[in-house]
């Protein structure tokens, strides 16, 4: 090839350009500047050194050099009495104890009260990403799977908030968080939150995500039942740039648990990065940090794996394995583990299906920290790695793979019923205290949209008015009850209220506790007891039958039902009555169509949806367009294809026949070749047209009259194998089976066309 | 005497009649109606320091000594004021205190009126690494 003519590019890259995954940009591992997940010279070697019962060195640090985090993790995490057993098993054995079903997690726990950040970086990176989905799922603490939901709204419009609390209620969610556009709405969007989370049943938590001393105020007022934004951080200069230490945090711990109120710090992998003071150390070793200071603090649990650093984290090599890494270093070091997963870590599909897939099979605390339950513009956290809109996708993805994603299907008239009960419930409670009173134009519009654009609603600026008065006239969680009980909300009043009792006892507060069936769950009477097949999580059958519960499934009925539609339609087109036991054909100028044993009986129309008739009318002309004869032949010993054709070949006066199913597929045979070998096929039924089957019998004329036409060809892109078909196409076949007759004689039908010219 | 063990829990459910809220009312008497006739106040719905205590002792059991330690600050913690506790954060807080004596007093004042040991123990930990990680330095 000369230079000249030589193509510059070869196109498949500009067609790869065009993806959506090319939107995301990924960078180049550069542990100097912070870009790496696993590897850094800068991480230190794991290593402990006690004096006098006192630790005096960690990690390579000496005591007298400790900064804050390497302070309180010696003076808090490390338990004296297990550091040196722990710290002299070598990083391969623990690591093979992680993924060893037979060593029990509760000895593992143990000895993590004695390993180092170093130490617990080094164990977990010395697994693959199978083995860490493997190790988490032992590893994590409440044995039965949660998930957790964002209901947030562009506009802050309580009103909004109150509905699509109720429906991620109805979903399964085990806690909703929300948080605020102006932040002056947090105690609106509060209310509402707790107002819709009590619409339908009891126990799902709600979080209103504002300022630290705002949102402890609002939870005193029991409009919250738990807090989960106590950020912490892995390097001490990101953590005062942060305006905290660890006892600061940790003296908020004790704060929370004083109030009853249930609390999760917050870290993640990148946050240094992004705070711009990560040390040259690796993701994975200073997301350790974090984590051992939270074991440290006394905090029951973390929301932890990325979080606001996801996205950035997953741009390196390794990123999203070493996610999956720092989730497994939280439930080895015993706390509960809101997984993450919740932010959008990229522009593709694949990878986003493909992040969530280990989380899914494990199981997590709660699977995502949350799980966008609103339309992805509506979330004022920024979209989630799983929104609104593709919520049923995840419903499939837990059908798939009989995995329990913590969610349950939601049929389409339940949901509008509880977007109903829980708009007026919050319409009462405003109008009862003073605060506003909803049209009923605003109400109706948030009830059917699917997102604050479609909505005549609260604006912000309004709701800002609202929110006030909550605050200014202290307004509590018991005016909120009363309000409910006195307008008729008894039900959702009784919810509520039972949310606020769980802190008079503090059972919540414990390690991974949540709401099931009125009763708290938690990692002490739920404990995680995987030891192999058999043990740990399993989905009750009951709870099985919840997560198949899709919408628009197909069954037998269900097509036997569609296809009676056309039966009336049908049978005033054409009659295919029997005139007795088909005979061989004598004369050469015939052509056999060969059809199904349901074919215009049970069955109507092709996959393509061309009606039988149509179909039987067009094969006819075709052979008769050529001079010949078209006799139609009913099988009931075959409904497959190829025998259809060969059957009526060796009947056919000419050695050549159709065979044709109900659903469209037909073949050309020759009675003198062998099964399977024929001479056309129509293997695509959905798109095939009624100028294919023209086509098609004018070809098998043509054969009979020793021709070699072109065959027809029916242009496909692989549609007619699409998954939308698959279901319906095997139920089909299995009514044409289901008529099959062991040596059935083949019967001679006098096709009659009833209506328009034959 | 032995505590409370995981046996015991969900404490609510094991021990009903004896879980009260602040002012004595016990959990079973939290009713709707109850709430529907005045009775029922806030403070009815704020945990004791006994229930603290008593997850404390479930947490030890259940192997989480330093989730125990927490719930036994959160105790000393119910009595103590909701203005001084977010004080006491904003304290702790970096460069808030300009001086070690700040944290030293504020841990005598929670230790001698509130009786708040373990909370004046964290505090003047928090002083002592302050001190030497020149924590008390200004800031804005």
């Amino acid at each position: 090839m000369s230079e000249t003519s030589r193509p510059n590019r070869w196109q498949r890259f500009a067609e790869w350009d065009e993806r959506p995954l090319r939107l995301d940009r990924f960078a180049r591992e550069d542990p100097a500047n912070g870009f790496s997940a696993f590897r850094s010279p800068h991480d230190p070697k794991p290593g402990i050194a006690l004096s006098a019962g006192k630790i005096a060195a960690m990690d390579g640090v000496l005591a007298h050099d400790f900064d804050m985090i390497d302070a309180f993790i010696a003076a808090h995490h490390l338990d004296r009495r297990v550091v040196e057993e722990a710290m002299a098993i070598p990083s391969e054995t623990l690591a093979r104890m992680l993924v060893d079903m037979n060593v029990p997690r509760s000895e593992l726990v143990r000895l993590a009260h004695g390993l180092t950040p170093a130490k617990l970086a080094d164990v977990v990176s010395k697994l693959n990403a199978l083995e860490i989905a493997f190790a988490y799922s032992k590893m994590r603490a409440r044995k039965t799977p949660g998930n957790q939901a964002h209901v947030t709204n562009a506009k802050d419009d309580p009103l909004q908030l109150a509905a699509d609390a109720a429906v991620a209620v109805a979903y399964g969610f085990d806690e909703v968080e929300t948080t605020t556009r102006v932040a002056r709405n947090a105690w609106s969007n509060a209310v509402a939150c707790a107002v819709g989370a009590a619409v339908g049943r009891w126990g799902v938590l709600f979080q209103c995500s504002s300022e630290e001393a705002e949102e402890l105020r609002i939870g005193m007022a029991g409009f919250t039942s738990y807090a989960e934004t106590v950020s912490v951080y892995g390097t001490e200069k990101s953590f005062t740039d942060g305006d905290d230490t660890p006892w600061s945090k940790g003296f908020l711990a004790a704060a929370y648990a004083s109030r009853g109120i249930k609390m999760r710090c917050t870290s993640g992998a990148g946050s240094e990065l992004l705070m711009g003071f990560h040390q040259s150390q690796t993701l994975l070793y200073l997301e350790a940090r974090c984590l051992c200071l939270q074991r440290g603090m006394g905090v029951q649990g973390t929301q932890n794996g990325g979080i606001d650093g996801a996205a950035l984290t997953a741009t390196m090599p390794g990123g999203v394995r070493e996610l999956m890494a720092e989730n497994l270093i939280a439930v080895w070091l015993d706390l509960e583990c809101a997984s993450g997963n919740d932010a959008r870590s990229s522009e593709s599909e694949i990878r986003i299906g493909a992040k969530i897939l280990p989380y899914l099979i494990a199981g997590s605390d709660l699977i995502c920290s949350g799980f966008g339950s609103i339309l992805a513009y509506d979330n004022s956290f920024n979209p989630s790695l799983f929104n609104a809109e593709e919520m049923e996708d995840y419903l499939v993805l837990q059908r798939d793979f009989e995995a329990d994603g913590g969610l349950t299907p939601l049929a389409e008239h339940r949901a509008l019923d509880l977007r109903v009960r829980a708009v007026d419930a919050i319409s009462a409670v405003f109008e009862e205290l003073g605060l506003g009173h909803p049209s009923q134009d605003m109400k109706a519009s948030v009830v059917m949209a699917s997102g604050s654009d479609d909505t005549r609603s609260y604006s912000p600026g309004e709701v800002a008015a609202i929110s006030a008065a909550i605050q200014g006239r202290d307004i509590t969680v018991i005016d909120v009850i009363r309000a409910l009980a006195r307008r008729g909300f008894a039900c959702e009043a009784q919810n509520l209220l039972n949310v606020v009792k769980l802190r008079v006892s503090g059972d919540y507060l414990q390690t991974s506790a949540m709401v099931r069936g009125g009763r708290v769950l938690s990692a002490i009477n739920d404990p995680n007891d995987y030891q192999g097949p058999g043990s740990g999580y399993r989905m009750t059958e009951a709870r099985r039958q919840d997560i198949n519960d899709i919408r628009d499934v197909l069954d037998q009925d269900v097509v036997l039902r569609a296809e009676a539609e056309h039966q009336a339609g049908e049978a005033a087109r054409i009659a295919y009555p029997v005139a007795g036991p088909a005979l061989q054909g004598a004369g050469a100028d015939e052509v056999v169509i060969g059809i199904s044993p349901a074919f215009g009986l049970k069955l109507f129309q092709t996959t393509a949806g061309h009606k039988l008739s149509e179909v039987l009318r067009v094969l006819v002309q075709g052979i008769e367009s050529r001079g010949l004869r078209a006799r139609v032949v009913r099988f009931r010993h075959t409904a497959d294809t190829s025998f259809l054709g060969l059957s009526a070949a060796r009947l056919s006066g000419s050695g050549i026949g159709i065979g044709i199913q109900a659903k469209g597929t037909a073949v050309i045979h020759s009675a003198a070749r062998l099964p399977h070998n024929n001479l056309e096929l129509f293997s695509n039924a959905p798109i095939t047209s009624l100028e294919h089957y023209a086509g098609f019998a004018r070809n098998a004329a043509a054969y009979a009259l020793g021709e070699a036409p072109e065959p027809i060809m029916v242009p496909t892109r692989g549609e007619g194998m699409g998954s939308r078909y698959h279901a319906r196409v095997a139920l089909i076949y299995a009514i044409e089976t289901g008529l099959i007759e062991e040596g059935a004689a083949p019967e001679e039908i006098r096709l009659k066309f009833l209506e328009g010219k034959r | 005497m032995k505590g409370l063990g995981v046996a015991d829990y969900p404490l609510a459910e094991t021990r009903a009649d004896q879980i009260r809220g602040k002012r004595g009312v016990a959990l079973n008497d939290i009713t709707l109606a109850a709430v529907m006739a005045g009775v029922v106040t806030m403070e009815d719905l704020q945990i004791t320091p006994g229930a603290l205590q008593d997850q404390a002792e479930v947490a030890d059991d259940a192997g989480r000594p330093t989730l125990g330690l927490n719930f036994r600050r959160a105790a000393e913690l119910v009595a103590v004021p909701q203005d001084l506790i977010m004080s006491t954060y904003e304290l702790l807080r970096p460069g808030r205190a300009k001086k070690m004596q700040e944290l030293v007093d504020r841990a005598a004042l929670l230790r001698e009126q509130y009786h708040a040991p373990l909370i004046a123990d964290f505090i003047l930990e928090a002083a002592q690494v302050y001190e030497k990680r020149g924590v008390f330095t200004y800031r804005f």
